[in-house]
């Protein structure tokens, strides 16, 4: 019979438990600073009390009512006003203090937590260390791995937006009705940039690093779990969903990007493909439900061949109806392009040459380079995909699209596809 | 982040007559919460009874059928799990918080942890 030992007890209750703590912890402290230290030093207590009194029955239970025992302790020491001691009297009943009524009813501290990590008056770069580290349970260290940036750049950045967090007064709340759809969809861009940034990493070797991109995708389930009436959470579920379940398939045993009508699809994930359809149909017509809907499309299809590519089209004309985006014009271009052929892509490509958002984006010259070379100008498509490769940042991607240059230029073969999606 | 399925076997011949009582359902219910909201399940099932179900052999170049329930083994498969956490030790934390519930209306039940292979 095997057993655990007390410390990776602890560590291993802390993990799962770190966020709802915190969480607690901030709601009587209103500082997320000082929440997380005081979690921290619960699990110090464990370390030092559950070898000799056992690993009690519910250890999470344990730590949070630790944590809180200790918030209270601090902010009795700091708090001598009689206003401030009737609010920790509250706080040690357990009630949350005098709030706002939520009309919702929706009344949760990891939730209060994720808004507050996530506030706009953060940059998104700060809501999403913050948010990686309080919710992800990400150490710093892990962080600067994720991003490729130095260590003590991203406790910088962490210490500053708790600061800022402070200074700026913002509530440990949940948003009222009024401001609560432009805070979630400061909420969800975050989710969307830390599974972006694993999933198409914009710098470094690594094309997919699945890591982000699982920490992201259980952030989106357990937003999904706590809001589960707001459908655009939903729609980025299953948009997040769609797109890991393509992890296996996206990238050739050297790491090298495998282009969407070269995957294997039976290497797709089946499970995360039938819950991305699950949380598609809780989704509403917002923009994360419809390209969820563009990625079901995907995966609905048996093989490339038999792509709706008149539905993605469609849906991406949708799509730039609720979010006008160069890019999503341009991938507006290559649904066409498949449904109508590459002449109708084409035409719409050349509408965006002139846009300045797109004028570094590798994508447009590796699309326009695709659609010539579809059209046998395989002399232009060399030069466009070797344009393309000098304005991206990947390496993985480089070498792929310099192969498609050398390629075309040498006037071989039929188009291989589109970017890897 | 591994995946896990979390096989849970009961002796189907003694299953208990009665529902959960209401404060246990209760529990359950808390904890179905507490998974949900923590993101961690992927999948979940109960499974129908082996009177329902057929075992399926090659034998000899073809199939041989053999239909339930399956009396020879005294736990059999009662319904499963898949986990996605960091680690076996967070794995095996969601299966010990779910045997403390279902433990007390299940006494027999026993979980397998097996990590799925990936690639």
């Amino acid at each position: 019979m095997s057993t655990v030992s007390t410390a990776e007890a602890v560590e291993t209750v802390f993990r799962i438990e770190s966020a709802r703590i915190i969480a607690g912890v901030a709601r009587i402290v209103r500082d997320v600073g000082i929440a997380e230290e005081i979690a921290q030093d619960a699990v110090v207590a464990a370390l030092e009390q559950w070898p000799e009194s056992g690993v009690p029955d519910k250890p999470g239970a344990w730590l949070t009512a630790t944590a809180k025992h200790r918030a209270v302790d601090l902010v009795r020491r700091r708090q001598t006003y009689a206003r401030k001691l009737a609010e920790v009297g509250r706080a040690l009943e357990d009630r949350p203090p005098a709030e706002p009524p939520d009309a919702d009813g929706i009344d949760d501290d990891l939730l209060r937590l994720i808004f507050t990590a996530c506030h706009p008056v953060l940059s998104a770069e700060a809501r999403v260390a913050l948010t990686l580290r309080l919710l992800g349970g990400l150490t710093t260290r892990e962080i600067a791995r994720a991003f490729l940036a130095a260590e003590p750049t991203v406790a910088q950045r962490i210490v500053r937006a708790k600061r800022t967090l402070a200074a700026a007064g913002v509530p440990f709340e949940v948003p009222c009705r009024a401001e609560r759809a432009e805070r979630l969809d400061s909420v969800l861009e975050v989710v969307y940039l830390v599974f972006n940034e694993g999933y198409s990493a914009t710098a470094g070797d690594d094309l997919v690093r699945p890591g982000l991109c699982e920490d992201a995708l259980r952030l989106a389930r357990v937003l999904a779990g706590l809001v589960p009436d707001e459908p655009e959470v939903h729609g980025l579920a299953a948009l997040l969903e769609f797109q890991a379940s393509r992890t296996a398939a996206r990238t050739a045993p050297d790491g090298a990007p495998v282009l969407l009508a070269d995957q294997n699809r039976a290497k797709w994930d089946r499970l995360l493909i039938s819950r991305g359809f699950e949380s598609l149909r809780r989704a509403g017509t917002g923009s994360y439900a419809l390209q969820a809907a563009i990625a079901a499309c995907h995966a609905g299809a048996a093989s490339y061949a038999d792509t709706d590519w008149a539905a993605i089209a469609s849906l991406y004309g949708r799509l730039l109806e609720v979010r006008p985006s160069p890019v999503v014009a341009l991938n507006r271009a290559v649904a066409v392009s498949r449904a109508r052929g590459p002449e109708a892509g084409l035409a719409l490509v050349e509408e965006l040459a002139d846009v300045p958002a797109l004028r570094d984006y590798h994508l447009l010259p590796s699309v326009r380079a695709d659609l010539l070379h579809a059209l046998g100008r395989t002399e232009e498509a060399g030069a466009e995909f070797a344009r393309a490769a000098s304005l991206t940042a990947n390496e993985r991607e480089r070498a792929l699209l310099l192969e498609r240059a050398a390629r075309a230029e040498a006037a071989g073969g039929p188009p291989a596809g589109e970017r890897p999606a | 982040m591994p995946r896990f399925l979390s096989i849970s076997r009961h002796d189907e011949r003694n299953r208990p007559a009665e529902p959960p009582a209401p404060e246990l359902q209760q529990r359950m219910a808390e904890l179905y919460e507490e998974i949900t909201k923590a993101g961690v399940v992927l999948d979940m099932a109960e499974l129908a009874p082996t009177s329902e179900g057929t075992r399926v052999a090659w034998v000899d170049g073809r199939a041989e059928y053999t239909d339930g329930p399956f009396t020879e083994s005294k736990e059999v498969v009662g319904g499963y799990t898949v986990i996605q956490a960091k680690d076996k030790a967070e794995a095996l934390e969601w299966t010990r918080r779910f045997l403390e519930v279902q433990g007390r209306y299940e006494p027999g039940t026993t979980v397998e942890v097996r990590e799925i292979s990936e690639g």
